[in-house]
This record gives C-alpha cells, structure tokens and sequence, in this order.
C-alpha cells in the first residue's frame, strides 16, 4: 500500500498555481495596456480639438489682443524655428567635439567621470536652466532676448549631444582608424575624414533626437526668451515660441485662445513626431547602430 | 615623426576636443555657482529655518519653503506610486510574455509617450483629464475611501493627486524602457534553471527574474523619481498652485518647479527673487543627490557584468 509523499504537490495546488499564474500574466496586459492608453488619448483630443482650429490664419497671422476673437502663431511657429537654430548652433558643435574626444582621446578613467557628470546635467530641472541664463545672460544686458533663450536650450542640449555622438563613434571599427594611421593621414583627419563620415548618420540621428527634445520645452523660455506678441525684429529682443503661447493660451480664461492653444500643440506634436519619424527612417538601415 | 605643419592642426583639434568635453563639467559648477550666488540674499537672511517654514507672504517679505517641499514630495510620491508598478510590469510582459511579433509596437508606442511635451500634457490635463477625475474618479474615491484623511474635503478638481497623475504618466516611458534594459539583462539560465524546477511563468519572473533584477530596477524608479522631482510645465498647470500642506490630495498644492515657473517674473523684491533662487538651488540639490544615487546603482550593475550567476 502507498501513503500519498507529503512533498508531492496535490492536483489542486498545481491548478492554484496555474491560475495565479494566468491571473498575474492578465494582470501584465492590463498594466500595459493602461500605460499605452495616454499617449492615444492625448493625440485623440488633440486632433479632434486642434484639427478644426488650423486655418490659413493660424498659420499666417500674429495673436490678437486678449478678447478679439482669431489671429494666429505665425511669429510662435517662426521663433521655435529660430530659437531651435540658435540651440544647435551651441549644442551641435560643443556636443560632437566632446562625444569626439570621449571617443577618440580621453582615457578610461576621464571619460568615465564626463559620462557620469552628462547624465547627471541631463537630470538637471529645465526650470533651473532658464535660472542660470537669466542670470548670465539677462541681467547683464537688461533685456530678455532670442539669444537668451537660444542659449538655454542650446546648454540642455550639449550633454544629450555628447552621449549620442560618443555611443555612435565607438562603433567604427578600430581597423578603420589604423588603415588611416598607416597611409600617414593626420590624425584629426582621420577623426574628421573617416570617422566621423562613417558615423555621420548615427550623428544626425542623435542631433535629431536633441532637437525633438528641446523642440517642446517651456520652462527654459519663461525668463529668457520671455514671449512676443509681434514679430521680433532682432534676436536682442523677447522673442515667441510655439510652447511658450501654447501655455499662456491653455491658462488663459478666453475660449477662442483654449482653441488656439489645442491647434499650436498639434502643430508642435506633429513637428516633434516627424522629427521622430526621420530618426527612425535614418536609423532602420544604419551601419553603425 | 611629422613635420610641424601637420602637427599643429592635429594638436589644435585635440585641445578644441577637450575644451568641449571639459564644457560639461564648467558647465555644472557654473549651473550650482549661479544658483548659490541668487540666493545668498535669501539664505543670509533665513538661514536654515527657510527650508521648514511655512509662511510664503511676498506682501510682508516672508519666505519659506516648507510648502514647496511638501509638494514636490508629495506629488512625486503618488508620481511613483502609480508609475513603478505600471512600468515594471509592462517590462516585465515586454520581456516575458508579449508575442515576439508585437513587442516591437508596443516599445514604439511607449517612446512615442516620451516625446510629448510637457505643456501638452499640461494642456490635455487642464482640459481632459482634470475634468474627468473631478467628475468621475475623484468623486468615487471620496465616496469609498472618503474615511482616509487623504480623500477628504472639497473637490476642485486642480489637486495634488492631479498632479502626482500627470508626473505619473510623464515618468512612464523612462520607467519602463529603463526597466526593459535591467530585465532584458537578466541571464536566460536563471529563466531556464527556474522552468526546469517545474515553476509556472509568474513563479519563474517572481523567483528568478524579479529577484535577479530587483536591484535595477529601483534604480529605474530613482531615475524616474529624479525626472518627476524637476517636472515643470504640465504640474504648474494642474496641480492649483496654492502655497498650502493639507493633508488632503484633493486640495491644490504647489511644488518647487512650479511657483518658480509662475513668481520669478513678478518677483517684485530682491529678497523675493533671491528665495526663489534659493527654491532652486534646494530643487537642483535634490535632482542631483537622486540622479547620481539613481547612475550609481544602475552603473555598479552594469559594471558587474550581465553574464553573471549567483
């Protein structure tokens, strides 16, 4: 006669197990579902609200003072593109030379300490970058200004840079560099020539994403490029941007400017996803990944 | 050896290569410098006691931080209290359960939630979401849990709780992309090693992946609660920006980032301005204390080598 083994698992306990099992696998698929649903909510009620709003004038004409109904973001839409160029002016020369030299120069124990000093300023509170260029830039010269804000976002986007550049440059096979070496090439055209050219797409790519990532910041504008409700003249004066009118418009009490506000975010999400799109569609058939 | 006019451009572009790596470094003495420098008005004038008073009057030049604090704090815990689990357990079907063929989209989908902008969640809140909860979640949590003194009091719909929503689904994607690489890291013979002692697919992540990656992933929740701590633009517009503690997630609140946003233009006294700057450089302290904790630990992880079996 057999006794049951005490250790051997009972049938029900197995089927217990089964089902715990199964409930926490739906429970998974809850979870992400849910965190999949905002991003499609969030493009719902922008295009069924910003949709309706996008005329000839949105795209034409300046904002109208607060209460007279239409205008436009004509001059927002032209300062994000001019701020964005100030920024890549700073962020993409600074940014590529120092992924260069992380990649190409430094030793181990430098690199190590740039890496872990560009991920912490790439935690620093956006906020606190328009701070410290309101204070570099416009309390000395009294005024806030387009350079300003240029700056800010150029400054957040030197780190964002960097990275990307150096985690592209690493990957250029090492037989590359030396075949260059052993033509006698100089070794900065080497850098620029071979390296750099090979993984010049990746390059792209990681500037790309830098814009994309400043494209939408507010806070760093607050206090440096201020907002303009006409069309600046020149980058010493405040100067508009797609997010900075998005926010004073959203927190507004008018009805028409809530329109407006909906159909400036679309804009400025459909600007930032085909930016992510291009990323995309340059990375697909990269080399250098 | 080369001759001295190849030398030259070789040795400038070196140096320039340097300048520009060494910038990251000027870069956060000057950021900390600037921020010392604007508040050392404030600072001289309260001294310590600015961190835990609660008294914010611009009328009679009364500063203190307390409230702010509070309601970083607070609005960043219910941040990571509703995003750590959503976004561990989307990595976790990501990496476990989903069918190979739609892992992919729903990776894309999730960076696509990365790349909305602040003042868009903003907007979307003021609009969308805020509505919603104070007419419908809100009212049902009053009505359940309303014996908590967290879900008491009136409804206005701009709240703490709404702005610790909001943060929550901003840090989601980080989280959980983050959270992939720390359990896309686990070795599959922990996995294998699990299955053959007979364990079903939840026991096998309980025992042998989560176990293996617990470690990582709280540091993907520190990385998390460092961008939920900064996060400006889309909480000042939800969370009712009200310089008050109340126990209550339903009453507004205000945060660090937020009564910048909104004061540093109006700042109207140099005592003013310079709190704010004191406001912060606390913000800027506390970022960085939490994101170099948050590299340390994902750092010393991947420093040890994925391979690696216990």
């Amino acid at each position: 006669m057999t006794t049951p083994n005490q250790f051997q698992p009972s049938a029900r306990q197995h089927a217990w197990r089964k089902f715990v099992s199964g409930a926490m696998a739906g429970l998974m698929l809850v979870c992400a579902a849910v965190v999949m649903a905002p991003i499609f909510l969030v493009l719902y009620f922008l295009i069924r609200e910003g949709a309706t709003s996008l005329d000839w004038a949105f795209f034409t004409q300046l904002p109208k003072p607060s209460g007279e109904l239409g205008g436009g973001m004509a001059n927002a839409i032209v300062g994000t593109f001019v701020l964005l160029t100030m920024a890549a002016s700073i962020g993409v020369p600074v940014g590529v030379m120092g992924g260069i030299y992380l990649a190409e120069y430094g030793s181990e124990r430098a690199n190590s300490w740039i890496r872990f000093m560009a991920d912490v300023l790439n935690g620093v509170p956006s906020i606190v970058w328009g701070m410290v260029v309101w204070a570099l830039l416009v309390v000395p010269f009294k005024t806030f200004s387009a350079y300003a804000g240029g700056v800010a976002l150029g400054l957040m986007m030197i780190p964002l840079v960097m990275r990307t550049t150096e985690e592209v440059l690493i990957l250029v096979p090492q037989g590359y560099r030396e075949a260059g070496l052993a033509l006698g090439i100089a070794r900065w055209k080497i850098i620029t020539v071979i390296v750099v050219k090979t993984a010049l797409k990746g390059i792209i790519t990681g500037i790309l994403i830098a814009t994309a990532r400043v494209a939408g910041e507010t806070a760093p504008l607050l206090f440096t490029a201020l907002g303009n409700n006409f069309w600046s003249h020149r980058l010493s004066e405040p100067i508009s941007a797609l997010p900075l009118l998005i926010y004073s418009y959203a927190v507004s009490p008018y009805d028409d400017w809530h329109r407006q506000a909906w159909a400036g975010a679309l804009v400025l999400m459909a600007f930032i996803l085909s930016l992510n799109i291009l990323v995309r569609l340059l990375s697909r058939d990269r080399k250098f990944t | 050896m080369l001759p001295a006019g190849i030398r030259w451009p070789d040795i400038s572009f070196r140096w320039l290569a340097l300048l520009a790596a060494v910038t990251i470094g000027v870069l956060i003495a000057l950021v900390g410098w600037e921020l010392y420098q604007g508040s050392r008005m404030a600072i001289g004038q309260f001294g310590p006691r600015f961190l835990v008073s609660s008294t914010w009057n611009p009328v009679t030049d009364q500063y203190g931080a307390w409230p702010f604090i509070y309601g970083t704090l607070v609005s960043s815990a219910i941040a990571l209290i509703i995003a750590v689990p959503l976004g561990v357990a989307t990595a976790l079907y990501l990496t476990e359960l989903a069918p190979m063929r739609i892992r992919q989209p729903v990776i894309m989908v999730v960076e696509m939630l990365a790349a909305v902008p602040s003042v868009i969640f903003g907007l979307w809140g003021i609009f969308v979401l805020i509505p919603w909860l104070r007419d419908h979640l809100f009212v049902w949590l009053k009505t359940t849990l309303g014996f908590l003194p967290l879900f008491q009091g009136p409804i206005y719909g701009v709240s703490m709780l709404a702005g610790g929503i909001v943060v929550a689904i901003m840090i989601l994607p980080i989280i959980t992309s983050v959270s992939r690489e720390i359990l896309r890291s686990v070795p599959n013979l922990q996995r294998e090693a699990a299955y053959a002692l007979g364990a079903t697919h939840w026991e096998v992540m309980r025992i042998a992946v989560l176990s293996y990656a617990k470690r990582g992933l709280f540091g993907a929740s520190v990385l998390g609660l460092g961008r939920a701590l900064g996060e400006t633009m889309a909480v000042t517009m939800v969370i009712g920006n009200r310089p008050e503690v109340s126990a209550s997630l339903f009453a507004p609140g205000y945060t660090l980032a937020s009564v910048i946003a909104n004061e540093f233009t109006e700042a109207t006294t140099d005592l003013y301005l310079s709190s704010l700057f004191e406001l912060g450089l606390v913000l800027l302290a506390v970022t960085i204390l939490v994101n170099v904790i948050a590299q340390l630990m994902l750092r010393s992880l991947a420093g040890s080598g994925t391979g690696k079996i216990n």
